[in-house]
């Protein structure tokens, strides 16, 4: 079986093709990061890149193929960060309620406790 | 569902015919210092822990004796430093490692009846990193002490304080990543090296908690080890994104904090869970009462207790919103607890109860706990939070869950697996004394701190208002009785590894796979793999453990 | 040249099939990037509450990042975890040579971006945007600056740490392919290494347009 270990060999299609793919999504985002999106401009450089994360874990890291325990570890990861960006999104985004007056972006009156 | 594969794996040929774990690799340093044995490592972790208790004790020793007269015996300065010191060590030197790095590395392999956990090299480099966090944390009380409390506010930690930040803070930091290790190599082991038959639901309660901790160990300690870099960096270049002199937001740190650090209140106390409900049904001759409910209820706790967090900032200016939503949340998480607490009592109604030293230590806690976690509802309701904040009623409360429940536990589960770890009985009257010393002691001390914390006396200053001092006096009292009961077991247990009779593999007649391997059982725990076919905790119909 | 085949010769006692020891090891490392993904999500959360509350002052700063050098690096990292997938793949057709040349090219690739990064970190030098240690900034937007510049050097930084854990495990699994320590029965080590510098490659693939996209068109 050593004999057949000559050279590289050639890469199997499904690699190069995610490859190729990625360097598009590069090229893509890139360019769309110039056009005048707004607010909306972050949004889809973030989804292009969550299809470009797609594309590495599904085709490199082979996540779907592994145990099924690979997949509910990775979701935890991501779960959990979800918990923290939302829970705390209750402060932050009800911070300059004007029911409560409550107006405190930093401005330095919190201080320490 | 993994115990097809686990089939034919012929045994190694066995060493010595009687050689246990403790002989085995022989008595030379360096056979401890490079061991990859699961139980050597837990008694690694075991001296080192105990050596960090006393250092944490000692510090909680001065803080009572400071207290003891209205204008303290100590300089405010060096009062700071001395809570601070007590904080950082026996929340990231004792508590989070207790349970886990020794009972939990001694006994999670033998209740799956494995021949290790599923890394042993990793678990070996976290003891090492926790003995690096623990050098760099001595350091740093020795060189100075911090006096930022355990909880490292900004910007007094990066812009004010002058004690050696960094360095407990890089203390700190290592032994989060220890914790990690420890947490992954429990999550794989339990997923993937059960014996066969040992179905999810056949698993040791004790196991399910560990489980349920290493969860959290994996989850949440990343985020405060992030989080205390970057207050490292901002108090060193004096540039960050904490302090509000520089455009940043406290209250930034103090989410990512506690979004570690509630949890991390759980990772406290989910161990100490698992080895009460070991050792109930073990001294009530029954099963445990409503197992699938214990089991799930630490899980839930596991999970919700990543939504509360912001319950430690209800006064530090969150939105009004963002404290409702998390005083709701907190509320929530009484519920498994309660279950708990309504399994255990079930568990022991209509027992055959012996109050041997373990369940003393186990009723205790169930006591202790309740009130700990009862007072929990009183502060997770933001109306009365307000009035409680930074006083001792939240000292009081913390220290019933913290030490009345899980240091309880710790040395419950010490004496209940004391034969098993060291094959030696230990003296049952003394532990029974020392167990009865470190309740009530325990009682003295800190119920006094709820009627202080009501009253009105804030946490962290060295000297109060004169008509407090009753109650100080108390308390003061109550640590003295408290330091003499957990000095006890140094003895006593210390004498028994000489003195003690030779205990044989089940002196509890108890259920569990490590009960069917010799004491102190061979290197790699079981000569031939069992294999699991009943429940656990089958104290009935016939108390006699099933054979192999 | 041992009798018994690799996958036995590294089997440890708590497993009893191989196959088991392998899964086994490639669930520990997710259980570990699951880790990582809150080590980096800290940061990243403070990153979003910032630049939430300063939208103008993180645009304007991001503008002035070197989009070139990060669109280069990104190219090369892609690139770079295009040949370790392709080395798990010769790794596990037994073809040893061919692992051992593709685990090389990944770790020059990530010496590669190390280099980038230093060349980039070495202009920001230059240009003093440096915060605590040579910022030079000024305007009703500086602290702000400041602010994105700190986690600018943080998160690169910690995700520059980790490419180079990354290149030298890489760098020991080349030499030991090279040295005929795996086989079609067991490669675990270059699979599990693999996992380790997709997930590298995966926190640039977020960092990237976070960093130097983010506000290339205004604000
Ligand atoms: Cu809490």
């Amino acid at each position: 079986m050593r004999g057949a270990d000559a050279g590289l060999g050639r890469p199997p299609r499904a690699l190069v093709l995610t490859w190729l793919a990625l360097l598009g999504l590069v090229a893509l985002t890139l360019g769309l990061a110039y056009v005048p999106l707004g607010r909306m401009g972050i949004v889809v450089a973030l989804a292009i890149a969550a299809v470009k994360a797609g594309l590495v874990v599904t085709l490199f890291m082979k996540l779907f193929r592994g145990p099924v325990l690979a997949r509910v570890a990775a979701g935890a990861g991501l779960f959990w960060l979800a918990i923290l960006f939302s829970l705390a999104a209750t402060d932050y985004l009800a911070r300059n309620d004007a029911a409560t007056g409550n107006f405190s972006l930093p401005t330095g009156r919190e201080g320490s406790r | 569902m993994t115990t097809a594969t686990f089939t034919g794996k012929a045994e190694q040929p066995t060493r010595g015919a009687q050689a246990s774990y403790l002989t085995a690799e022989g008595f030379t340093l360096r056979s401890w210092l490079l061991t990859k044995d699961h139980k050597r490592i837990a008694i690694l972790y075991t001296i080192s822990i105990t050596l960090f208790f006393f250092v944490g004790g000692a510090a909680a020793t001065l803080i009572r004796f400071n207290l003891v007269t209205p204008p303290g015996l100590f300089q405010p300065d060096t009062y700071n430093r001395l809570f601070t010191m007590h904080g950082i060590v026996m929340v990231w030197f004792f508590l989070i490692p207790s349970i886990p790095t020794t009972m939990g590395n001694f006994l999670i392999p033998l209740m799956i009846g494995a021949k290790d956990l599923a890394f042993p090299r990793l678990n070996l480099l976290s003891w090492y990193l926790f003995v690096i966090a623990g050098v760099l944390g001595l350091v740093a009380i020795f060189a100075g002490g911090v006096d930022t409390g355990w909880t490292f506010y900004t910007p007094f930690s990066t812009m004010y304080s002058n004690g050696y930040v960094v360095l407990a803070l890089a203390a700190v930091f290592v032994s989060g990543f220890s914790s990690i290790l420890t947490g992954l190599n429990f999550i794989v082991s339990i997923h993937r090296l059960r014996a066969p038959g040992l179905t999810w639901y056949r698993l040791p309660v004790f196991c399910w908690s560990n489980y349920a901790t290493a969860l959290i160990l994996v989850l949440a300690t990343p985020i405060l080890a992030i989080t205390l870099a970057l207050v490292a960096v901002e108090r060193l270049l004096k540039v960050g994104i904490f302090d509000p002199a520089l455009g940043g937001d406290p209250l930034l740190f103090q989410h990512l904090f506690w979004f570690y650090s509630h949890p991390a209140v759980y990772i406290m106390i989910l161990p100490g869970f698992g080895v009460i409900s070991e050792i109930v049904p073990c001294f009530a001759r029954k099963p445990l009462f409503g197992y699938k409910f214990v089991v799930w209820s630490s899980i839930a706790i596991a999970g919700i207790g990543f939504f509360v967090w912001a319950h430690h900032m209800f006064v530090a200016g969150i939105s009004l919103y963002a404290g409702l939503v998390f005083s709701l949340l907190s509320y929530i998480i009484a519920v498994p607890s309660a279950i708990k607490v309504f399994n255990w009592t079930a568990t022991l109604h209509k027992g055959w109860i012996s109050f041997d030293a373990p369940m003393l230590y186990a009723l205790g806690f169930i006591g202790l706990f309740t009130i700990g976690g009862l007072t929990g509802l009183f502060v997770a309701n933001l109306a009365f939070d307000v009035h409680a904040t930074d006083t001792y009623f939240v000292v009081a409360h913390f220290h019933y869950i913290m030490v009345g429940g899980m240091v309880s536990a710790y040395f419950g589960g010490l004496h209940y697996w004391w034969p098993k770890i060291t094959g030696r009985l230990y003296p049952e009257w003394w532990a029974r004394i020392a167990a009865i010393l470190i309740f009530f002691g325990f009682n003295l001390t800190f119920f006094p701190q709820f009627i202080l914390g009501y009253l009105g006396m804030q946490r962290r200053y060295a000297s109060y208002p004169p008509e407090f001092q009753i109650w100080n006096v108390l308390s003061s009292a109550g640590a003295s009785i408290l330091a003499v009961g957990y000095a006890l077991p140094l003895f006593y247990l210390g004498w028994s590894l000489w003195r003690g009779k030779k205990a044989g593999p089940n002196p509890w007649a108890a259920t569990g796979l490590e009960w069917r391997t010799p004491s102190p059982p061979p290197p790699h725990n079981f000569d031939v793999t069992p294999t699991v076919t009943r429940p656990p905790y089958q104290y009935r119909p016939d108390p006699e453990p099933q054979d192999v | 040249m041992s009798e018994a085949p690799l996958d036995q010769v590294h089997l440890e006692p708590q497993y009893a099939t191989a196959r088991q020891q392998a899964e086994t090891a490639a669930l520990g490392m997710w259980v570990f990037l699951a880790t990582e993904v809150l080590f980096f999500g800290g940061m990243l959360f403070a990153y979003t509450y910032l630049r939430a509350t300063f939208p103008e002052g993180f645009a304007e700063a991001a503008r002035e990042t070197h989009v070139v050098i990060g669109t280069i690096n990104t190219v090369v990292l892609l690139t770079s975890s295009f040949t370790m997938a392709w080395a798990v793949h010769a790794a596990e057709h037994d073809r040893r040579r061919a692992t051992a040349l593709l685990l090389a090219a990944t770790a020059l690739l990530g010496l590669l971006f190390l280099g980038l990064k230093g060349l980039e970190y070495y202009k920001e030098w230059q240009e003093g945007v440096v915060p605590g240690l040579n910022f030079h900034k000024d305007g009703p937007n500086a602290h702000v600056a400041a602010m994105f510049y700190y986690l600018y050097f943080m998160l690169t930084g910690v995700h520059g740490v980790h490419v180079t854990i990354g290149i030298g495990l890489v760098a020991l699994m080349a030499v030991r392919a090279w040295r005929g320590g795996f086989s079609a029965r067991y490669f675990t080590p270059v699979e599990v290494t693999g996992l380790y510098w997709h997930f590298v490659d995966l926190v640039w693939i977020f960092l990237y347009p976070l960093i130097y996209l983010a506000g290339r068109s205004g604000p």
